[in-house]
């Protein structure tokens, strides 16, 4: 599967997607870029379990090579969103998708479109660690088994490991298996386990929630690492860790809807990070990042 | 700072201080103790009793013949004047009808686990596994009628070009305990193959693997330990099956053939044809019925042993 590089310029032209203020000078560190390119864009997107609509109306874009986060309370639909970017959500009984979701300008769900294909370019990593009960060695070479990946094997899991910053402490246990290692250890195998496949996106869903500080601290270096190469979404319940890593944030909050008595998930507002946490534009948004919520 | 005082007969809401030993024998609590000691104690008394009651009777069979010739000859002729027996024949007879129950009851035995656990919808589900748990008690000589009179000339319809020969079948005998034990192996397995995390198939599926490939490389692996179980249970029923089997293979000519389309005596069809009002106590016939029972339990017995095995050796903690 090619990757889109920086220079790739993606046809929106038949799509009216208002971009987010998303421009070069937000690559402080970087060269500056004419021209932002965005992985997904997402329009008018609602998502229902059944009758129950879990997301409604968002419309967001998602930058290359960034690391965009997804914030606000519980059962504010951001986990469920992020599930709709790799069609995790057609797993589930009952969940629908209405609205474009477009990566690189293709509407992720249309007719021609196969869910499984989609999750080899776009690879998620869940909240508790959850390695296969196989070895180390197996765990990260499972992807390229089941693709049938070219190359050889080893190089590969090697690669994939030093990569998610794993390899120094576990290549001399390769065949150990997997759940002897400690919930850090098991949360970056995971992220080894997905980059194995060589995605272009990975989806992140409260990666570090089961894990302690210090394990922390290690995936999050990773993950600044790792936006190098791949386009990263995370959601996360941690305000600082989005502060810490996210180049974008993505505040969402819960609407009591009246027709139906139920709750949904609406996008408040999305920016750079360093204004949603410094200078937000909505008081929901001050309310929630500042602690006073509720 | 005062010193430390101790305080006086109040306790925090200043009624008096209540007394923290026992308010009395608890007579029933130990009761009920001894009561489910009983019960788990009873099986193990059961146990120890059929064991005994199988080696006292062998013991005297053994006297007579030796162990050597018992397991290694070739010719099972209890009843004759000049009698021999080398258990061979009918061992070889069970080792066949549990060869062609393993090759029905594994592959269509774990496709039926994969396919309710997997692929049905909970509603195909919620009706076809009580239907599975009902078959598991169907009386075995019941399926053994239909086995003789259906199955037995259903096959021999299909496979014109084998050399079928009289009524009986030790081949028929071992497809029908197969099709007996598939749904005894495929409820066990999909209870262990539902018991898999959640977490686990996501996993897969996040890497783009397709729904057979989680079922068959993420799913069966960490059921692997209770679809071993299952397996090993629909075996020892295999080897047990004694209804089916005297219906389907005959109760005669204990003959030394791997020929699945004869009739060939099995274990335990010699001793649900030997133990009949017939047979005197003390004899040597009446005494080989419990030499090959014992046998029949070692089989059974081993097959557990190498089962625990090979469990603690493939199994995938998952938690």
């Amino acid at each position: 599967m090619p990757k889109a590089t920086t220079g790739d310029v993606v046809s929106t032209e038949d799509q009216a997607v208002p971009t987010v203020g998303v421009t070069a000078a937000l690559n402080e560190d970087g060269p500056a870029r004419e021209q932002t390119v965005n992985t997904f864009e997402l329009h008018k997107v609602n998502v229902h379990y059944g009758d129950m609509l879990a997301v409604k109306d968002v419309s967001l874009d998602i930058p290359h090579n960034q690391i965009t986060a997804f914030i606000g309370p519980s059962g504010c639909g951001k986990s469920t969103l992020l599930r709709s970017l790799n069609r995790m959500n057609d797993l589930i009984p009952g969940a629908r998708v209405s609205g474009d979701v477009l990566y690189h300008g293709v509407n992720m769900y249309g007719p021609k479109i196969d869910p499984v294909q989609v999750r080899t370019v776009i690879g998620m990593v869940f909240q508790k660690p959850n390695p296969f009960p196989k070895s180390i060695y197996d765990n990260v070479a499972f992807g390229p088994r089941i693709l049938k990946m070219k190359g050889n094997l080893d190089d590969m899991v090697e690669s994939s490991l030093r990569r998610a910053a794993l390899w120094d402490e576990v290549k001399d246990r390769l065949k150990d298996n997997a759940f002897g290692m400690s919930g850090g250890q098991q949360q970056r195998l995971c992220i080894a386990r997905a980059i194995a496949v060589q995605p272009d996106v990975i989806l992140m869903d409260e990666p570090c929630s089961a894990l302690d500080p210090v394990s922390t601290g290690k995936v999050e270096d990773l993950m600044l690492e790792l936006k190098k190469e791949y386009t990263i979404v995370i959601v996360t319940h941690n305000m600082q860790q989005a502060a810490r890593v996210s180049d974008l944030t993505a505040f969402f909050t819960v609407a009591a809807m009246d027709q139906t008595n139920s709750r949904t998930g609406v996008l408040v507002e999305m920016d750079e990070t360093r204004n949603i946490f410094s200078n937000p534009k909505d008081e929901r948004t001050a309310n929630y990042v500042t602690g006073k919520f509720g | 700072m005062s010193s430390r005082v101790i305080s006086p007969g109040v306790s925090s809401s200043g009624s008096p201080i209540r007394s923290l030993e026992a308010p009395g024998l608890r007579i029933g609590e130990r009761i009920i103790k001894g009561l489910l000691w009983l019960a788990a104690t009873l099986s193990v008394v059961v146990t120890t009793g059929i064991v005994v009651s199988l080696l006292v009777p062998s013991i005297g069979f053994f006297q007579q013949v030796s162990i050597v010739e018992f397991l290694t000859g070739t010719i099972w002729a209890p009843g004759f004047a000049n009698p021999s027996f080398g258990v061979l024949p009918i061992v070889v007879g069970t080792l066949t009808v549990v060869f062609f129950a393993i090759l029905i009851a594994v592959p269509v035995g774990l496709s039926s686990a994969i396919f309710l656990s997997e692929y049905a919808t909970p509603k195909f589900r919620k009706t076809v596994k009580p239907i599975l748990e009902v078959l598991e008690g169907l009386p075995t000589v019941a399926i053994g009628l239909f086995a003789f009179s259906v199955l037995t000339p259903l096959i021999r319809q299909l496979t014109p070009f084998l050399p079928w020969t009289g009524p009986f079948s030790i081949g028929v005998a071992g497809i029908t305990v197969g099709l007996l034990i598939v749904p005894l192996v495929a409820s066990v397995s999909d209870d262990a193959m539902r018991a898999v995390p959640r977490a686990l198939r996501e996993g897969a599926y996040a890497m783009g693997a397709t729904k057979f490939e989680v079922a068959l490389k993420v799913v069966v692996p960490a059921a692997a330990s209770g679809i071993i179980a299952a397996f090993v249970l629909g075996i020892s029923r295999a080897i047990g099956e004694t209804m089916v089997v005297l219906l389907v293979a005959g109760a005669g000519s204990p003959v030394l053939s791997f020929d699945p389309t004869k009739g060939i005596q099995t274990m335990t069809a010699y001793i649900g044809s030997t133990a009949t009002g017939d047979i005197s106590q003390g004899t040597i016939t009446y005494d080989s019925i419990f030499a090959v029972g014992a046998l029949l339990f070692l089989m059974t017995l081993a097959m557990n042993i190498l089962a625990i095995r090979m469990v603690k050796k493939y199994r995938e903690v998952y938690d």
